[in-house]
């Protein structure tokens, strides 16, 4: 990995997850040095927790592997994991950049071979499942983790566990008194990809997220359909484990609610359909129950909500649920709707419920380091922000999925260029 | 150059406990290898300095790296460019997944390391191919919003660019619109935007070359050497162009064969885009009589979603509607406004224009349009099916109905290329949804037809949703709506995310390298013409078509249209089209040094030749995992199934392998293959050889095919391990000794 020299010719790059992934291989292959700045451990951010993505039901580690093989052959990239954009000063053409690198407590001598994991004892909760599994305190992120090194988590260090799991390293790998530090780096464009979370859909309390087990979002219902998820893919209430047959899938939970986000958040309608068919492939007897306000499937996606529509074990109900309830006693969830096709007033148990929760933006909480850049009132960052050469990509900018998200960021790619060139 | 050969066998990770490395040197002696060493830390910076210091002193310019799988440690096993490095995955694929200390996990490392040896013995270091007077400019093929957009945004990044408008102004559908939806706050409110202001822009911007009135006569070439004939006013100009965005839009969808939504009894039913034009001249009043708009009803979906018709959604009508009925409301808050629907797609910050909308009285009406009918007055009642309601739903009579027609890319305008056998019924075949229609965009001349071949309906779109702008042409990007639906502001987005596809093709031609998604490669194919039997096959089932033919059909390569995948190398069945680092011969001579135990040892082999794109890190994943599976396998990774050559199988055969088994991506409409038809050629070519097979009496179920997922790793043991079984139930492969 090359360092930067002509920062001139450098662009940063702000998260890791598919809308950075992909401007940092799109502009390193354009011929401009990257530094690509990601907070977790390894790099695919949302896409790297997903099991397939619409519509070609294709799992999201295909195209992540092709982009991290793009990144490895790559001289012109560095990838700077566990680290945060701390301060950005400067302008177009010539930004100073501050960033904080967290401890890893592993070097780059690691080697992947898992004797820490080994030598561990303690167990946390798996940051990737929402609680409901566990892994030791030394850790591979998942089996497809780029880089692949190992982390130990900050809960063991100074304990005689740490001192054994050093002592387990042939390698001289873990550095158990590694510290934050500042690196500073110079770029001439920084392109923001920091993504989105998942709309705390405990805000709306009549739908009992949070406080009912089997009342998921459609974020770790990703989790639960996937091979790595805490049921090893096989969709399961989180109450009991027992495997579902009927599930409710409700769709704006959140999105389009003057109360809590306003705007539509693109991609729940299809996110919904495609996990619907998570369920249908699973269980032959399956009972799907969508509750929506419109299907907005664009484009092609039509087709796919057509499919989906035309499985004979999937209702499509026009209504928005106002209320949700469990039976403590055996986790059955009740959901209550008016049928706007019928007038009718519909209430059904399930399994599971599914919220779709929409997504906001990173930025709608942690704001860009750095004056000059524009938001709008839900924390999107717009095109027209006074410091050029900051340029917001993906999800930072607007809901998408991941198709638009990429394009995005392949069209920041472009104005990262223009702005170097200042 | 002489070889001289080092192997590197690494025992850390496991390596060492699991396999007996000195019994597996002594394979490194076998093959006559300069150097062997074992080191217990292969990737720290001893067993580098080594490595390095072998390479200095002791002249190794071949390096066999026995340790972990190549998706690791890459960066740290990159000798110079002039060393031939081959990487023998001991640790995810053997040491990880096989008992440790067992006979069958030595031979599965032994064979292993001989095919890598014979692999680095056969390789050659790759020169890139750099063709002559290679241009960096970068052609635009239509002047609406996303061809102005892209051309002027790749100016603007520093490249020249050539800008083609059929018509004589600039501007596309934009000449017609009045205003944009709004893509920045306040969200409720319109956006005005200066088409004239924009066009002056782009003609005086100094990189931006601007033919108006002007048509693409003729594309030859390839990446970097595309010769463009731009016919003007009867004249021709030339010009030489690096890469080319496909900008050149759509078309609405032709009202007139909406006869169930009456257009044509009236001149008061009208389409959106004539609605658009009466507002930009500011003359908006009723076709029939020239009175004032007093009130307007909007049909959706006119054509889209709609499966007589366009079936797909084209993705901006709802928006557009509602801007269109923003304008009555903003003219006089009064005005009736319908809006029949059926779903309303107004996504992200739409959704705001939507509530203005509700707010500003609109009636939406959701449901389907049966009718719209004269009320006898002269105005218009459109009638519908209102779900909500459970009812026939009227409107008040309007003075003007819109139809919201769908987008047809200019693409789909066009007969085939090709036309198919008409079927036994003699009845014309269907037209496959990815032909290429003659469609007078850009006249290709490409021996596969002048145009880019569609996905689907005759979007040229990327079926890959991770990347978007891949086409099936090398160095041809297609962007806003003939690519695939989309508003303005997507197109405007497209074309930046177009221009830079663009950009970064002719950065990475011009040094020799292919593009996605062998990205960054070196290698290209070389065909050895003597032995040519001008059979075609390579022509016809390059993915890309990056191979024309001359007028004795001879193939002519173009190595800078290639993606590297071997697609023809595995077509040819003269074997003559070859990588310096990947061949038929060279896997050939890899299947031929297994070893096969004689048919006492009652121990099979199998050969599994593995996709490296999914197949092959699924097989990683599964040994991360420490999942085993049965020791008789023996891995070759390939670079596609498409590269899969017949001759390997019978190689195999007469070798006395007792099966083999292909691990490859998905094939047919979801398709996953990285080379978009490699793994669907291998299945056709592998059904083929399960016929001659049966021929031969030697049992077809030797040979398998199976699509596996990159997130298959929990299902491949079981996989490999059940073909195991039932090869073992064939028993022995009787050439087996021979």
């Amino acid at each position: 990995m090359a360092d930067a020299k002509d920062s001139a010719r450098t662009i940063l790059v702000a998260g890791g997850g598919i809308a950075g992934l992909s401007a940092a291989v799109e502009a390193a292959e354009a011929g401009f040095s990257v530094i690509l700045v990601e907070r977790e451990p390894s790099l695919g951010g949302r896409v790297a927790r997903m099991n397939k993505y619409f519509p070609k039901l294709c799992p999201p580690q295909c195209g992540l592997e092709i982009n991290f093989r793009r990144i490895r052959s790559n001289p012109l990239i560095r990838v700077m994991t566990m680290s945060e954009v701390g301060k950005i000063e400067g302008e177009a053409g010539n930004f100073t950049v501050a960033v904080r690198v967290n401890p890893r407590y592993v070097n780059e001598k690691c080697t992947g071979c898992g004797k820490c994991q080994e030598a561990a004892t303690t167990f946390i909760p798996h940051p990737l499942n929402g609680g409901l599994s566990t892994v030791k305190a030394a850790y591979l992120p998942h089996e497809f983790a780029y880089p692949m090194r190992y982390v130990i988590a900050p809960e063991v260090i100074g304990t005689p566990e740490a001192k054994a799991i050093e002592a387990a390293c042939e390698y001289g790998a873990i550095e158990t008194d590694m510290a934050e530090k500042i690196e500073e780096v110079k770029a001439g464009a920084i392109i923001w990809a920091t993504g989105w979370t998942p709309f705390d859909t405990s805000a709306i309390s009549y739908y009992g997220a949070g406080k009912y087990r089997n009342v998921v979002s459609n974020a770790l219902m990703e989790r639960l359909a996937s091979a790595n998820g805490p049921f090893k893919g096989v969709i399961s209430r989180p109450s009991d484990g027992k495997a579902v047959k009927k599930v409710a899938f409700v769709q704006c939970a959140g999105s389009r609610d003057e109360n809590n986000l306003a705007y539509c958040s693109s991609v729940c309608c299809l996110a919904s359909l495609k996990q619907a068919t998570y369920v249908l492939d699973q269980e032959p007897e399956a009972d799907v129950s969508i509750f929506y306000i419109d299907i907005r499937a664009l484009g092609r996606q039509e087709n796919f909500f057509e499919k989906v529509r035309q499985d004979k074990r999937v209702r499509l109900v026009k209504g928005k649920p106002g209320e949700i309830a469990e039976n403590p006693e055996n986790g059955m969830v009740t959901v209550q709707v008016e049928d706007q096709e019928t007038g009718r007033i519909l209430r059904e148990e399930f399994d599971l419920v599914v919220l779709a929760a929409g997504m906001v933006p990173t930025t709608a909480g942690q704001k860009i380091p750095a004056s000059g850049v524009s938001y709008d009132e839900y924390g999107f960052v717009l095109a027209n922000g006074q410091t050029p050469g900051i340029i917001g990509a993906g999800c930072s900018r607007r809901p998408a999925d991941v198709s638009t998200t990429v394009q995005d960021a392949t069209a920041a790619v472009l104005k990262a260029i223009q702005a170097c060139r200042r | 150059m002489e070889k001289k050969i080092g192997v590197y066998i690494c025992s850390g990770c496991g390596i060492g406990a699991s396999i007996d490395l000195e019994a597996l040197s002594a394979v490194a002696g076998e093959y006559k290898a300069g150097v062997c060493r074992t080191d217990p830390f292969l990737c720290g910076s001893v067993g580098l300095a080594t490595i390095k210091a072998d390479i200095d002193t002791e002249g190794v310019n071949s390096i066999v790296i026995a340790a972990c799988s190549p998706r690791v440690m890459t960066d740290v096993f990159d000798f110079s460019p002039d060393k031939v490095v081959e990487r023998v995955n001991l640790r995810e694929q053997v040491a990880w997944c096989q008992p440790a200390g067992e006979e069958d996990t030595l031979m599965m490392a032994e064979d292993a390391l001989r095919m890598g040896l014979v692999k680095v013995g056969e390789s050659q270091p790759l020169e890139p191919f750099i063709a002559e007077d290679l241009s960096r400019k970068i052609l635009v093929v239509g002047g609406g919003l996303t061809g102005m957009t892209a051309a002027l945004e790749a100016a603007k990044a520093g490249y020249e660019t050539v800008l083609v408008e059929r018509e004589e102004k600039l501007g596309g559908y934009l000449k017609d619109v009045y205003r944009l939806p709004p893509c920045e706050p306040p969200y409720e409110s319109l956006q005005d935007f200066n088409l004239e202001q924009m066009s002056a822009e782009v003609f005086g911007e100094p990189k931006v070359t601007v033919y108006t009135g002007a048509m693409v006569g003729s594309v030859a070439g390839a990446p970097c050497m595309f010769d463009v004939e731009i016919s003007q006013n009867g004249a021709t100009r030339s010009e030489r162009v690096g890469a080319i965005i496909l900008a050149t839009g759509s078309v609405p969808y032709d009202a007139t064969k909406l006869t169930s939504l009456s257009y044509g009894s009236t001149p008061d039913i009208i389409t959106a885009r004539d609605l658009e034009a009466m507002f930009t001249r500011r003359d908006v009043k009723r076709p029939s009589n020239g009175q004032p708009v007093g009130s307007v009803a909007f049909v959706l979906c006119a054509g889209s979603r709609d499966p007589q018709h366009l079936p797909y959604c084209s993705s901006a009508c709802c928006v557009e509607s509602l801007k269109q009925a923003r304008y009555f409301k903003e003219a006089n808050p009064e005005t009736p406004v319908y809006i029949f629907y059926k779903d309303i797609r107004s996504t992200g910050n739409y959704e705001l224009l939507y509530k203005q909308l509700q707010k500003d009285g609109v009636v939406f009406v959701r449901g389907s349009v049966t009718g719209i009918e004269d009320d006898g007055s002269g105005a218009l009642v459109v009638t519908s099916d209102d779900v909500l309601t459970r009812s026939a739903v009227m409107s008040e009579s309007v003075d003007l109905v819109v139809l919201a027609t769908g987008m047809v890319p200019t693409s789909a305008l066009g007969e085939p290329f090709k036309v198919a056998a008409p079927q036994q019924d003699g009845q014309p075949a269907p037209v496959a949804s990815d032909a290429i229609l003659v469609s007078n965009l850009l006249n290709l001349k490409y021996r596969q037809g002048p145009e880019l071949p569609g996905l689907e309906y005759g979007f040229p779109d990327s079926h890959f949703i991770c990347f978007p702008y891949e086409s099936r042409r090398t160095g041809i990007y297609p962007s806003g709506t003939v690519r695939a639906p989309m508003d303005y502001q997507q197109a405007r987005t497209d074309a930046m995310g177009a221009a830079l596809k663009a950009i970064q093709c002719v950065e990475m031609v011009s040094v020799g390298k292919a593009v996605h998604p062998r990205a960054g490669d070196q290698s290209y194919p070389d065909f050895f013409m003597q032995r040519c039997t001008q059979c075609k096959r390579c022509t016809e089932e390059c993915p890309f078509g990056a191979i024309n033919e001359d007028e004795k059909a001879n193939p002519l390569p173009n190595p800078t249209r290639c993606r590297r995948c071997g697609v023809c190398m595995g077509a040819c069945p003269e074997r003559i089209i070859s990588f310096k680092n990947y061949s038929v011969g060279m896997i050939g001579n890899m299947i031929k040094n297994i070893n096969v135990p004689d048919e006492y040892d009652e121990k099979p082999r199998i050969l599994v030749l593995v996709c490296e794109n999914d197949a092959y890190p699924a097989l990683d994943m599964a040994g991360i995992l420490g999942h085993s599976h049965n020791p008789w396998m023996r891995f070759i990774s390939v670079r596609c199934l498409g590269s899969v050559n017949l001759v390997w199988i019978a190689d195999a055969l007469s070798k006395g392998i007792d099966g083999i088994m292909l691990l490859g991506c998905k094939h047919g409409n979801d398709y996953q293959c990285h080379f978009i038809k490699g793994s669907e050629l291998a299945n056709t070519r592998m059904t083929k050889i399960q016929e001659t097979l049966d021929r031969l009496a030697l049992e077809s179920d030797r040979v398998r095919m199976e699509q596996v997922a990159i997130t298959d790793f929990n299902l491949l043991p079981k996989m490999l391990d059940d073909f195991a079984e039932k090869v073992n139930s064939l028993g022995p492969n009787p050439y087996k000794g021979f």
